[in-house]
């Protein structure tokens, strides 16, 4: 926990909400297809002829497609922690939205923890900090578990 | 009329890690295919180049980088870029002209010098780009796919850690005959296994790595064929499809799949269609080929293309690695010039190398990596975005 300033590390991809943060997409208001990140100049479904796209949040909860991990520090533009700590991956299915998202799993959870079909709920968690603030993106959490929280 | 074109020439530079300029591998690999083919390159009408991005402007123009680098002839020229899809598409701009009746004769080439490690995007801070996003917000690197295809095998198929490996150990048999290959060693299951953990559940030596090399073809009509060989080998197909929507599967540098809802699925998944696109075009099934050369970025997808090119049905890959059906020797050798595994990816380069491959084993000259009686094979691979293709050869 950190007592600096959050901000979301890239604007307008998730709500700031400490305890039940959302994912921002769009809905086309034609076929009900969704986008992540948000669409919002035409419908990219292509039996659609819609343009009106409306932002709206996407379900919290999922259940793992896949997972993998990162044993090794990616390169930039991520901003690694020092020493770095491998992390696990997970790719989420949102049942309503019928869209899968990939995510870093909430820290101190490994690949071995995880499994196909495992509820998992959305989370903020710092990816870096400067003097001011805590920049924070989305990550993927086993539901239940209590660690994790930025 | 026939959609055939020949291969009248093929020429590479080796694989590895050599510290020059994608030019000049370029020009060997292209001086090699005009040798291979009896034609001086002032004979050449269109120089086809497959982009390099990790090489500054002379990359992205490659069609001209090439022609300049051999000696402006005044050549048409053109320059593809379609990640990993690149070489395959340059050739389908070559086959296309041919076809069109716009050139009778085309060179392509596709070189690349590449960092080490992991590929990451260009500089400069760009949001909308989702190949930017996946490293910044989350470090999601290529290897992170790689791992989730293969965990999702193990999953759906029972695939294990040890099968994954073997597909490493068949092509690194395969790769100890090929000359230009960068990895030329025998590896066993234990050394795989033992590698560093990279992507789980895929180990160092399940993933490819990044080189240097070129390729080059020389094609032509099949009337231009007639006078300057007996017999070539012809390209009888190129596929280069984009998905369907939705694209439900996961999709290298995507954060998200497309939305289930309020689409109706496709009725083939985007790498089922890539070379389903090339066997309808050639009037050829997978029944009717000797060999396959799949992109292997990793053991695991290699074997998820034995599947998708239709060697045998899902979740049958395993077995037919198992059987040996997919060694040398085997019903239907797979990466017998040692694959991606033992080359490396040079990425403009690699899809050309692959028709390489075909062209060798179709003349009956591979050496010690022959298939017997090859008569016909297949290429596939599969980039980023969305850009797949597949390449169908026969004699």
């Amino acid at each position: 926990m950190t007592d600096k300033t959050p901000l979301p590390a890239v604007e307008g991809l998730f709500t700031m909400d400490p305890l039940e943060p959302r994912l921002l997409g769009t809905q086309c208001r034609g076929c009900g297809t969704y986008f992540f990140p948000a669409e919002r100049t035409f419908c990219r479904n292509p039996n659609c002829d819609e343009a009106d796209l409306m932002e709206v949040p996407l379900s919290r909860i999922g259940t793992i497609w896949s997972y993998t991990s990162a044993t090794y520090k990616p390169p930039p533009p991520f901003v690694a922690e020092e020493p770095f700590e491998p992390f696990a991956i997970a790719a989420v299915e949102l049942e309503k939205e019928g869209i899968t998202i990939l995510g870093r799993v909430a820290d101190g959870i490994g690949a071995d923890a995880l499994r196909a079909g495992m509820r998992m709920e959305l989370v903020l968690r710092t990816l870096y900090e400067d003097d001011e603030h805590a920049y924070l993106t989305w990550s993927w959490k086993p539901v239940g578990e209590t660690e994790g929280a930025p | 009329m026939s959609k055939d074109v020949a291969v009248l020439g093929l020429g590479m530079h080796p694989w590895g890690k050599w510290g020059q300029s994608f030019v000049g591998y370029g020009v060997a690999a292209a001086r090699d295919a005009l040798r291979d083919a009896g034609l001086q390159w002032k004979d050449i009408q269109l120089v086809a180049g497959g982009d390099t991005i990790r090489n500054g402007y002379p990359g992205f123009v490659s069609g001209a980088t090439f022609a300049q680098a051999l000696g402006w002839s005044g050549a048409k020229v053109s320059s593809s870029y379609g990640a990993c899809a690149t070489g395959a598409q340059a050739i389908g701009v070559a086959r296309a002209h041919i076809l069109a009746g716009l050139c009778d004769v085309a060179l392509v080439v596709g070189a690349d010098a590449a960092p080490r490690g992991f590929f990451a995007p260009t500089g400069g801070r760009r949001p909308d780009d989702p190949d930017w996003l996946r490293f910044h917000l989350q470090g999601i690197t290529n290897p992170t796919y790689f791992g989730l295809y293969a965990r999702r095998r193990m999953d759906e198929y029972g695939a294990t850690q040890e099968d994954f490996a073997a597909v490493k150990v068949k092509n690194a048999r395969h790769g100890l005959h090929n000359p230009n290959a960068r990895y030329r060693k025998e590896v066993t299951l234990d050394e795989v296994l033992g590698s560093a953990l990279v992507a789980d559940p895929l180990h160092l030596l399940d993933i490819c790595a990044t080189s240097d090399g070129a390729a080059a073809l020389v094609l032509s009509s099949m009337d231009f064929a007639r006078k300057h060989a007996t017999n070539p080998v012809r390209i009888a197909a190129v596929s280069t499809v984009t998905p369907v929507y939705p694209n439900t599967i996961i999709e290298m540098p995507n954060l998200s799949t497309d939305s289930k809802a309020g689409a109706t699925l496709p009725e083939r998944g985007f790498k089922e269609s890539i070379a389903h696109a090339a066997y309808e075009e050639s009037g050829l099934g997978p029944e009717d080929m000797h060999l396959a050369e799949v992109y292997d970025l990793s053991t695991a997808l290699e074997l998820d293309w034995y599947e998708q090119i239709g060697l045998c049905p899902p979740g049958d890959a395993e077995k037919l690695l198992r059987d040996g059906q997919t060694m040398l020797g085997g019903r239907i050798p797979v990466n017998p010039s040692g694959g991606l595994s033992c080359f490396g990816e040079a990425v403009p380069a690699q899809a050309i190398a692959q028709v390489c491959e075909l062209t060798w084993q179709l003349r009956g000259r591979a050496g010690a990596r022959q298939v017997e009686g090859a008569k016909a094979g297949v290429t596939v691979n599969q980039g980023l975005f969305g850009h797949g293709s597949s390449v169908i050869c026969k004699v």
